[in-house]
């Protein structure tokens, strides 16, 4: 009964059936995170030493991030070439080799089988016979590469550099953020009841920010009345979007009766949770980037995190939270992130409505697969610009999903 | 076992004042710079500092309670705080620490409820005013579920 035909208005709908379908959710699996994509696999900061290790997601596949000896980096399916048993259990650490514990079957940091346990027997009996291939069903092996600190994977052959694939003008905007060698400060996981991609046209909804988050608008710090803009890159696939520090002494929401313009009588008793310093030199306040198929970038005032969105299913998705600063951070630039980590996560000031209002949409949509979103803020461009009351990301959010899904 | 007793009853109104919904009265329960800090067994395991959710003072409790009030936007929803196996100790005339274990349900307007977190407080008690110095709040998981609006 399910259409699969995308409606003939074309890139201002969405249909429904795309958060909702077994088959959908199978197939991205195969032609998106496990196709010619580009992967957010962790930070090099996570990996600091050679022989050090992180496990991770890309879509639903468990994969090892890894330094050899020599410090190269590795990411291999984190599969046993025997039975298909994870190799790595502990979520990260140093290791000389890899051990499945199953069987003992074992591994070196690139996912090479170096050893099958008692692969010729004892005393002459048991074993394998001497033609047997166990490395015919070896771990896959994904490229990989890093940019300022961020390691991507991918298991495609015919996908391009790291650096032509996120496009020239979404780099420069990665590059202005991720100007120094980063440190870790703290991880979490948020667990959205929703579809990925609904995760993925939030971030891209320049046009919700100020009116969903009252306290990005009642304490004017993202109003769409502020400088800023969009750049998408030619393709769709990724974005950033900024927003200035002038501050906005207008009064567009007010005038307009926005909820999110809130009441006067709200003010913060202790304002340091958004005291910014510019650290960037650019007058910059909020920059905001994704990568297709799942991984965003932010500063947010001071603070900086890498969320790396995992999908668990047609309705449920994860957002790993890798918040971070830089090596070089005095105690007064760190006591200012931890503050404004207020600002993001699960509990944060800003961030918390968007697990609430996409869950809203894939409890909405329930009974309408054959129904489909209208976005036509800015019309049906896909491209740059200046405004922010648009939905240019999220089109091009879509414009590249058909071509990786071919639909 | 007096002390033990005043520690038990603070964490019991604590927690009696959030699951009723009485948020305004959290920050009563810090001392004026008191802090409130939640976050997970990994991050305190490796040594990484950024909080999940972070007062210093009543003054910014205050202001996580006002922007519950009226700026955050969440579906309405409850919590049930379970507090055992407290342990108290006297550090000083001036300050008792104590461990308790919690467990926190949530449950939500349509009646849907779940094991919302699971884990340890660690508190730094101030003597005769009988208020929290310092709540450390340790997840025992690095999930949340949605979102975490109401303090723990």
């Amino acid at each position: 009964m399910l259409s699969r035909t995308w409606p003939a208005e074309g890139v201002t709908r969405v249909p429904y059936w795309v958060y909702q379908d077994e088959d959908i959710y199978r197939l991205e699996q195969e032609r998106i995170w496990r196709g010619d994509t580009w992967n957010y696999l962790c930070l090099e900061a996570e990996l600091p030493e050679p022989k050090s290790f992180v496990t991770t997601f890309v879509g639903d596949m468990p994969v090892v991030v890894a330094r050899g000896p020599d410090g190269a980096l590795h990411a291999w399916e984190n599969r046993c070439a025997h039975r298909g048993a994870l190799v790595c259990m502990q979520p990260r650490g140093k290791a000389e080799r890899f051990s499945c514990i199953y069987h003992n079957w074992t591994y070196d940091h690139a996912g090479n089988l170096t050893n099958v346990a008692f692969r010729r027997g004892i005393g002459g009996k048991g074993g394998m016979p001497a033609q047997a291939k166990p490395e015919s069903q070896a771990p896959k092996k994904l490229r990989v590469e890093s940019v300022n600190g961020l390691v991507f994977g991918t298991l495609s052959r015919d996908v391009s550099s790291l650096e032509t694939y996120i496009s020239p003008q979404i780099m420069t905007r990665l590059r202005r953020v991720l100007k120094k060698p980063l440190k870790v400060l703290g991880v979490y996981t948020q667990v959205l009841p929703n579809n990925w991609k609904l995760y993925m046209d939030n971030v891209k909804d320049t046009y919700h920010a100020s009116l969903l988050h009252l306290f990005f608008t009642r304490f004017r710090i993202n109003r769409l009345t502020q400088g800023g803009g969009v750049f998408v890159s030619p393709d769709g696939a990724h974005h950033c979007t900024y927003t200035e520090m002038i501050e906005d002494k207008g009064d567009a929401y007010e005038k307009d009766g926005m909820r999110s313009a809130g009441s006067q009588a709200f003010s913060l008793e202790n304002p340091e949770v958004l005291e910014q310093v510019d650290e960037f030199g650019d007058r910059v306040s909020i920059q905001i980037l994704s990568l297709f198929p799942g991984f965003v970038l932010h500063q947010i005032r001071n603070s900086l995190a890498a969320r790396q969105v995992v999908p668990k299913g047609v309705e449920r998705t994860e957002l790993h939270w890798t918040l971070f600063g830089f090596a070089d951070d005095d105690e007064a630039m760190t006591r200012r992130r931890l503050l404004q980590g207020n600002l993001v996560g699960p509990a944060g000031y800003i961030s918390m409505e968007d697990g609430a209002a996409t869950g809203f949409v894939q409890r909405g949509v329930a009974g309408s697969p054959d129904r489909a979103s209208v976005i036509e803020m800015g019309g049906s461009v896909i491209g740059s610009g200046d405004s922010r009351i648009t939905e240019t990301a999220v089109r091009g959010l879509w414009k590249a999903w058909r071509g990786y899904m071919k639909v | 076992m007096n002390l033990q007793h005043e520690v038990e009853r603070l964490h019991a109104r604590y927690a009696h004042a959030l699951d009723s919904d009485r948020l305004e009265d959290w920050p009563s329960f810090f001392t004026e710079n008191g802090r409130y800090r939640i976050t997970t067994a990994e991050n305190e395991a490796r040594g990484l500092p950024m909080p999940v959710l972070y007062a210093e003072g009543r003054a910014m409790m205050r202001d996580r309670i006002q922007s519950l009030r009226h700026a955050n936007i969440y579906e309405p929803q409850r919590y049930r705080h379970m507090i055992s196996a407290v342990l108290v100790e006297e550090t000083s005339g001036q300050i008792a620490t104590s461990i308790a274990n919690f467990l926190v349900v949530r449950v939500m307007q349509d009646g849907d409820t779940m094991i919302f977190a699971s884990g340890r407080y660690l508190d730094r008690v101030a003597l005769g005013a009988m208020q929290y110095e310092e709540r450390v709040v340790i997840c025992d998981s690095r999930r949340f579920d949605t979102l975490l609006a109401i303090p723990l």
